[in-house]
C-alpha cells in the first residue's frame, strides 16, 4: 500500500506553464476525484502520477510500508485494446498468469466473451475489459482518465457500480479524472477541484456507501459546480 | 454491415470474363480470322504445354524460374525487412539511412542491368541480384511506414503496463505493422516475377525467360504465348498464397477475415 505525496509539483511544456504548485498527499486505499475544466491541468496531473511524463519542479514520491515502486495502472479515456489479441489474451497482459486474467475477467462479468476480438464487443464492454486488465495485475494505484466519458448514460450508471465495487474489495488506491461532477461525488471520498493549475478545492465528501441522490448529494454537487464555475 | 446477396455474389462469376476471352480467342483463331502465326489459339498452346510436359522441358524451366524468383525474393526480403525494422524502431539508424536508402530508391531497379552484367556476367547471381533490388525496397518502405504508424496510444499503454522492449515488439508494434508489411510482401511479389522475366529475356540458358526467346529465334509461336501465360499462372499463384496468409495472420481485422 503507498501514499501518493506530491510537494509544489509544476508541469510546463515550453514557455506555457500547466501545473502550477500542487501540494497534495493521497492516502493509501482512498478514492479521489480530481474535476476541472478542460485544459485545467487534471490530466497531465495524472500522467505525472503514472510517470507518463517528467515533474518539471517540484517533488512527486510514493510513500509505503514495501520498498519497492508501487504497482500502478491506468484505464484511459479510449479502451486502447490490442485488436490482434483476443479479449482474454488482452487481460493477459497485465496479468501474471492466465488463471489471473480469467479471474479478473470473471469480475467484470464477461467471461463468456473470452475468445471473441475486442472489436466485436460494445463500447461498454470493450472498458469493462479494459477495467479487467487494468485489475489483472493487483495494482496499487488504479488511474483513470475520464474513462466513461465516451459511454452512454446507463452504460456509464453500470460502470460507476462495478468500479466502486471492485474498489471496496481489492482496496487499491483509485484516482478518477473526470469532468462530471455528479460521477464525482457518486464515487470519491474527496474531491479536488483544479483551475488553471492550481488546487482551488478541496472537499471530503461524507456521505455513506452506497450513494443516493438526496439533498447532501446535492448539496456537494452545487458546490462543486459554482467553485469549478465561479472559478 | 449488409450481406451481399445479389446473383453475381459468388465463386464463378469474376471467372466470367477470362472463361468468355479465352473462347473468344479460340473461335476467332479456329475460323482463321486471327493468323496462327500471328497468335497461336489457345488449343495450340495448351498442346505445346503438353509436348513440353512430356519431354520434361517445362518442368525443368519452371522449377529453375520459380527458384530464382525465391531465393531472390528471401534476400531482398530479409534485407528489406531488417532495414525496415531498424530504422522504424531506432531513430538513430533512421537518420542515418533512411535518405539513402529513398534515394537508391527512386533508380528503376532494371536500369541496373547494363552493370548488373558486367559485374556478373549472365549466370544464376545476375539475376536473383535483380530480384532481391527489386524486392527490397517495397517491403522496406511498408515495414517501415507499418512501424511508424502503430497507434502511439497503444504503445504507451504497454508502457504503463510494465511490457520489456522485447514484449512491447512483439505484442504491440510487430502485430500493429502486419498488415503494412503483408501489403508490401504482395506487391513485392508482382515485382519478383518481373525482375525475373526481364533478367530472364536478356541473358539465360534455361528458365521461362530463356524458353520466351529461344522459341521467338524459331518463331514458335505457340511457346511464346505459353511462356506469357506460364508466367501469369505463376503471378496469380503466388498473389493467392500472400492473400491466404493475410487471412491467416489478419483474422481480427475485420477487413481481412474471410465471411
Amino acid at each position: 500500500m503507498f501514499n501518493i505525496e506530491l510537494k509544489d509539483v509544476r508541469k510546463s511544456y515550453g514557455d506555457n506553464e500547466v501545473l502550477r504548485g500542487i501540494d497534495l498527499s493521497i492516502e493509501q486505499g482512498s478514492f479521489t476525484a480530481i474535476v476541472g475544466k478542460s485544459g485545467c491541468g487534471k490530466s497531465t496531473l495524472l500522467r505525472l502520477i503514472a510517470k507518463l511524463e517528467d515533474v518539471s519542479k517540484g517533488m512527486l514520491s510514493f510513500s509505503g510500508e514495501e520498498a519497492n515502486e508501487p504497482k500502478i495502472r491506468i484505464m484511459f479515456q479510449d479502451d486502447r485494446l490490442l485488436p490482434w489479441k483476443n479479449n482474454l489474451k488482452n487481460i493477459a497482459l497485465g496479468a501474471v498468469n492466465l488463471a489471473a486474467a480469467k479471474e479478473s475477467l470473471e469480475k467484470v462479468g464477461l467471461i463468456d466473451k473470452q475468445g471473441d476480438w475486442p472489436d466485436q464487443l460494445s463500447g461498454g464492454q470493450k472498458q469493462r475489459i479494459a477495467l479487467a486488465r487494468a485489475l489483472a495485475s493487483n495494482p496499487d494505484i488504479l488511474l483513470f482518465d475520464e474513462p466513461l466519458g465516451a459511454l452512454d448514460a446507463l452504460t456509464r450508471l453500470e460502470m460507476q457500480k462495478l468500479i466502486e465495487g471492485l474498489w471496496k474489495q481489492q482496496q487499491f488506491t483509485s484516482l478518477l479524472v473526470t469532468h462530471d461532477v455528479t460521477e464525482a461525488v457518486q464515487l470519491a471520498d474527496r474531491v479536488i477541484v483544479i483551475d488553471s493549475g492550481r488546487i482551488q478545492l478541496d472537499e471530503t465528501i461524507d456521505l455513506p456507501r452506497p450513494r443516493v441522490r438526496n439533498e447532501k448529494f446535492t448539496y456537494y454537487e452545487r458546490k462543486i459546480l459554482n467553485e469549478i464555475l465561479g472559478g | 454491415m449488409k450481406r451481399n446477396t445479389g446473383w453475381y455474389n459468388n465463386r464463378f462469376f469474376p471467372w466470367m470474363v477470362p472463361i468468355v476471352f479465352v473462347l473468344l480467342w479460340q473461335v476467332l483463331g479456329h475460323y482463321k480470322i486471327i493468323t496462327s502465326t500471328l497468335l497461336p489459339t489457345p488449343l495450340e498452346v495448351f498442346q505445346a504445354a503438353i509436348r513440353l510436359f512430356n519431354t520434361g522441358d517445362l518442368q525443368e524451366h519452371v522449377l529453375i524460374s520459380t527458384q530464382r524468383a525465391l531465393i531472390g525474393f528471401f534476400i531482398g526480403g530479409i534485407i528489406g525487412f531488417v532495414l525496415g525494422l531498424f530504422n522504424g524502431t531506432i531513430i538513430f539508424f533512421e537518420k542515418l539511412t533512411d535518405t539513402t536508402i529513398q534515394m537508391i530508391r527512386t533508380i528503376p531497379h532494371l536500369a541496373l542491368i547494363p552493370l548488373v552484367i558486367l559485374w556478373f556476367g549472365i549466370g544464376e547471381s545476375a539475376k536473383i541480384f535483380l530480384v532481391a533490388v527489386g524486392v527490397m525496397f517495397p517491403i522496406y518502405i511498408n515495414t517501415f511506414n507499418g512501424i511508424k504508424n502503430v497507434d502511439r496510444k497503444l504503445i504507451e499503454m504497454g508502457s504503463v503496463y510494465g511490457l520489456s522492449r522485447w514484449k512491447l515488439f512483439t505484442n504491440v508494434i510487430l502485430p500493429g505493422s502486419l498488415p503494412s508489411i503483408l501489403v508490401g510482401i504482395r506487391y513485392a511479389l508482382g515485382v519478383m516475377w518481373m525482375s525475373l522475366i526481364v533478367a530472364e529475356t536478356i541473358g539465360a540458358d534455361s528458365g521461362i525467360g530463356f524458353m520466351a526467346t529461344n522459341a521467338r529465334e524459331f518463331m514458335q509461336m505457340d511457346i511464346v504465348v505459353l511462356t506469357i501465360v506460364l508466367y501469369a499462372i505463376l503471378g496469380k499463384l503466388s498473389d493467392v498464397i500472400a492473400k491466404l496468409f493475410e487471412q491467416r495472420l489478419l483474422k481480427w481485422n475485420a477487413a481481412f477475415s474471410k465471411k
